[in-house]
């Protein structure tokens, strides 16, 4: 009989509570914005009297599908991304009735291939990551391309050490590795003749050479978590490890960070723009929310705040790199008045 | 032919059996010994073989434990700062109102900061203020609004207290940063580190036990983060698991067990209980997407939602461990109670499930415990989330343990590390003593017959 009441009491608590209105902002979406999202969402919900918004990890692509979904309270109001928006979930947002959508460019992240501060320095351009990394290289002549044969650094170019090729990185699940794959593979793949003449004979296959990245155990999938790649690279001296700007600069003391192209990735360099592997962090606000769920106005006036994201703001302090204060100032803008993106 | 031969082998062996058959066995000859050794050393073997299996079990526990116990016990400590803070009236209550609402908006940052100027007048660039901010930690403040709310009498004195310190100074006093190594390989700088030094010199720095990681819900500051969110998220997940799964697991195995004839339909629903218990807890977490959240509309991240998933997972358990508890009440109790006149109902709530209660039971924890430790389902219904207020009902969005340890594992500040192994160790205590609950219900209730 108590055992009847107490469920019955539950589920009346449950039916009662769906019905009530949403008072708290929901944001889902990327791993990499997620650390920044979240800094803010504490700093909001403590100096404002609205709610601290629930932050869901949901990766890039999973959070915009969830945003797309519809209007309404159980859907959510924010997404982050570590990357632009796709021209199709524009449409897909469209099609289930979310017309104006806010971009907020937040700021950039870096890329970086580091390894433990035991080993030497590794200076590589784009072309030798490619030659490490890639399933399918050209082969010695240049002619035609093979399968990965390259075993040492030292085979791809003398002047870099001869240990054997053993990197530590995120799975094809990581918004990481697709930049990674984006903004290392898949620039340098045609800067090889063999690879940029498939382009116009064969695209798929093109494709397929630029971003499949090498199965035979030089290439490691360590997981989405960055912290174990840290702790391996520390013990492994001769591994080079993937993961995102944050990381390496909360371990300075034990890992640096490779050059590529011959720039370091510091602060100012990604700042700069002078580091080539480096992304920009964005969320999207979908604008029929505004109004109807509370506080969305002042977690974007929160986020946008210099004390925030500026070049000495608490994002800074997690691994945020800002933007130019001339940049910033427009995309404040453009947040605060909800201009919605068009495509 | 070799038809022919074998057969005469055979008589050949047989005549041997019988000729032995007919002698009696000498016990003491050297071959019967030598068997005797035999058998004697094989079970010594074997017995060892299962002595090295429990050592080798044994020894992976000790490595874990002492592996997340080495770096998890300085989680429970926290690095305190002490300072002399003025309650300036100036900045708490201008206008000397008294009200809690205005001293309650005062800013208590700036008290703060006014007391590490004090306390390093040397202190001029404005970078280098910003440096020394960072000893004392972000949540300090509140604290102090704290203090100030409770005795208003405090305004306008000023009093030596200790401040909770940020991360990074809290991983220099535990040790985590090694100050010789060059300058800008460290999160801090040389001028934090004499800061540092100068402090401890002077005896203001103190480890104090870190009652705010088990009070607290989450923080993105390392030295703020507590589990007490996660632990209450856990405890409304698990109650809605409870409510749900036990009352329909043992009404299912009572209906199987003692009333369903014995038909196809109760063999499909047998080998389907079984099959249940073996997929993936993934797949549960997908019904519960599919199911609540998008046909009943459930909110997302709430602890009903998880419990009423987790409870599909826990039910097949539930309903095994019961039945074989059922069973396990010998047919005679049945039978007497029905030759004294009894229903079968009254045979079953009187005596049948009484009897199987410490193996229900049993049971029944083992499940909770399997659905205190699941992370994966939880991941489809929102649950894996940033969320700091701590869940006052089954309705507020909340998390749960594993998922906090998940979370802390995955965050860049170094002093996450030892977060997460203590969240680990608080996770470990909460299955052993739900473990050691269910012995104590076996030995308490159980019958010998």
């Amino acid at each position: 009989m108590k055992k009847t009441l107490a469920v019955a009491a539950l589920m009346s608590v449950a039916f009662a509570g769906a019905a009530e209105a949403r008072d708290q902002i929901r944001i889902v979406g990327s791993s990499t914005v997620f650390p920044f999202a979240t800094a803010v969402a504490e700093e909001f919900g403590k100096t404002t009297s609205f709610k601290t918004p629930v932050i869901e990890s949901t990766g890039s692509g999973g959070g915009l599908k969830l945003f797309c979904a519809g209007v309404g309270e159980q859907h959510p109001d924010i997404t982050n991304a570590s990357r632009r928006i796709k021209k199709s979930e524009v449409e897909t947002c469209a099609k289930n009735g979310i017309s104006e959508v806010t971009e907020v460019k937040v700021g950039y992240d870096g890329i970086v291939l580091s390894n433990s501060n035991e080993a030497p320095q590794l200076d590589l351009t784009k072309e030798q990551i490619f030659l490490a990394l890639a399933k399918t290289v050209p082969s010695k002549d240049g002619q035609s391309l093979v399968d990965n044969f390259y075993t040492t650094w030292s085979e791809i170019d003398p002047s870099l050490p001869d240990v054997k090729i053993e990197v530590l990185g995120p799975p094809p699940t990581s918004g990481t590795r697709d930049a990674f794959t984006e903004l290392v593979l898949e620039e340098a793949c045609d800067e090889f003749p063999a690879i940029a003449a498939l382009k116009d004979t064969n695209k798929d296959q093109h494709k397929a050479v630029c971003a499949g990245v090498r199965e035979d155990g030089a290439y490691v999938e360590a997981g989405e978590n960055d912290n174990l790649i840290v702790q391996k690279l520390e013990a492994n001296h001769d591994a080079l490890g993937i993961f995102g700007f944050s990381f390496l600069d909360q371990n300075g003391d034990k890992l640096q960070g490779s050059l590529i192209g011959g720039v370091a990735p510091t602060f100012e360099a990604i700042s700069a723009g002078d580091y080539p592997v480096s992304r920009s962090l964005f969320f999207y606000v979908k604008n029929a929310h505004v109004g109807t769920i509370p506080g969305i106005k002042e977690y974007l006036a929160e986020f946008t705040a210099d004390k925030a994201w500026g070049d000495e703001g608490y994002l800074a302090d997690r691994g945020l790199i800002p933007m130019d204060a001339a940049e910033r100032e427009a995309v404040r803008n453009a947040a605060m008045n909800l201009s919605p993106l068009s495509m | 032919m070799t038809d022919m031969a074998s057969l005469m082998e055979d008589r050949a062996a047989a005549k041997v059996i019988s000729d032995n058959l007919r002698k009696p066995v000498d016990w003491d000859s050297p071959k019967i010994a030598r068997n005797i050794k035999k058998r004697y050393a094989a079970e010594r073997r074997f017995k060892s073989y299962g002595l090295v299996a429990i050592c080798l079990a044994l020894l992976a526990l000790c490595t874990l434990a002492l592996s997340i116990g080495s770096k998890g016990y300085s989680a429970f400590y926290q690095t305190y700062v002490q300072l002399e803070v003025t309650f300036d009236p100036a900045v708490i209550d201008p206008e000397r109102t008294g009200d809690p609402d205005v001293i309650g908006r005062a800013n208590f940052d700036a008290l703060i900061k006014q007391a590490l100027r004090d306390r390093f007048p040397d202190v001029t660039s404005r970078s280098d203020k910003r440096d020394l901010y960072g000893i004392v930690s972000g949540g300090a403040s509140y604290d102090l609004r704290e203090r100030v709310l409770e005795n208003p009498s405090l305004i306008g004195q000023t009093r030596t207290i200790w401040l909770i310190s940020g991360d990074d100074f809290d991983m220099l006093n535990k040790g985590y940063i090694d100050p010789t190594v060059d300058e800008g390989d460290r999160r801090l700088n040389d001028k934090e580190v004499a800061w540092y030094n100068e402090l401890v010199a002077a005896g203001a720095v103190e480890k104090q036990f870190h009652t705010r990681f088990f009070t607290s819900g989450d923080s993105r500051e390392p030295e703020l983060a507590g589990i007490w969110g996660a632990a209450v998220g856990s405890f409304y997940t698990l109650l809605v698991t409870l409510a749900l799964s036990f009352p329909i697991g043992v009404l299912a195995a009572v209906y199987l067990e003692e009333f369903a004839p014995k038909n196809r339909f109760t063999q499909i629903v047998e080998v389907n209980i079984n099959n249940l218990a073996a997929v993936p807890s993934i797949v549960f977490g997908l019904l519960g997407l599919e199911v609540y959240l998008n046909v009943m509309h459930l909110p997302r991240s709430a602890p009903v939602v998880g419990g009423l998933t987790l409870a599909l997972m826990t039910l097949p358990t539930i309903i095994i461990a019961s039945r074989a508890a059922i069973k396990a009440v010998p047919p005679s109790i049945r039978q007497a109670a029905l030759g004294l006149g009894a229903s079968p109902v009254q045979t079953v709530t009187h005596h049948v499930l009484p009897l199987a209660m410490p193996g229900i039971l049993t049971g029944t924890i083992i499940g909770m415990a399997q659905a205190l430790g699941e992370t994966a389902p939880l991941l489809m219904i929102g649950m894996v989330a940033f969320i700091v207020d701590i869940p006052g009902g089954a309705l507020d969005p909340a998390t749960v343990l594993p998922v906090q340890i998940y979370l802390w594992a995955d965050s860049p500040e170094r002093a996450f590390v030892e977060k997460t192994s203590a969240a680990i160790m608080v996770l470990l205590a909460f299955l052993v003593l739900m473990n050691g609950l269910a012995v104590y219900l076996r030995k308490k209730f159980e019958r010998k017959w």
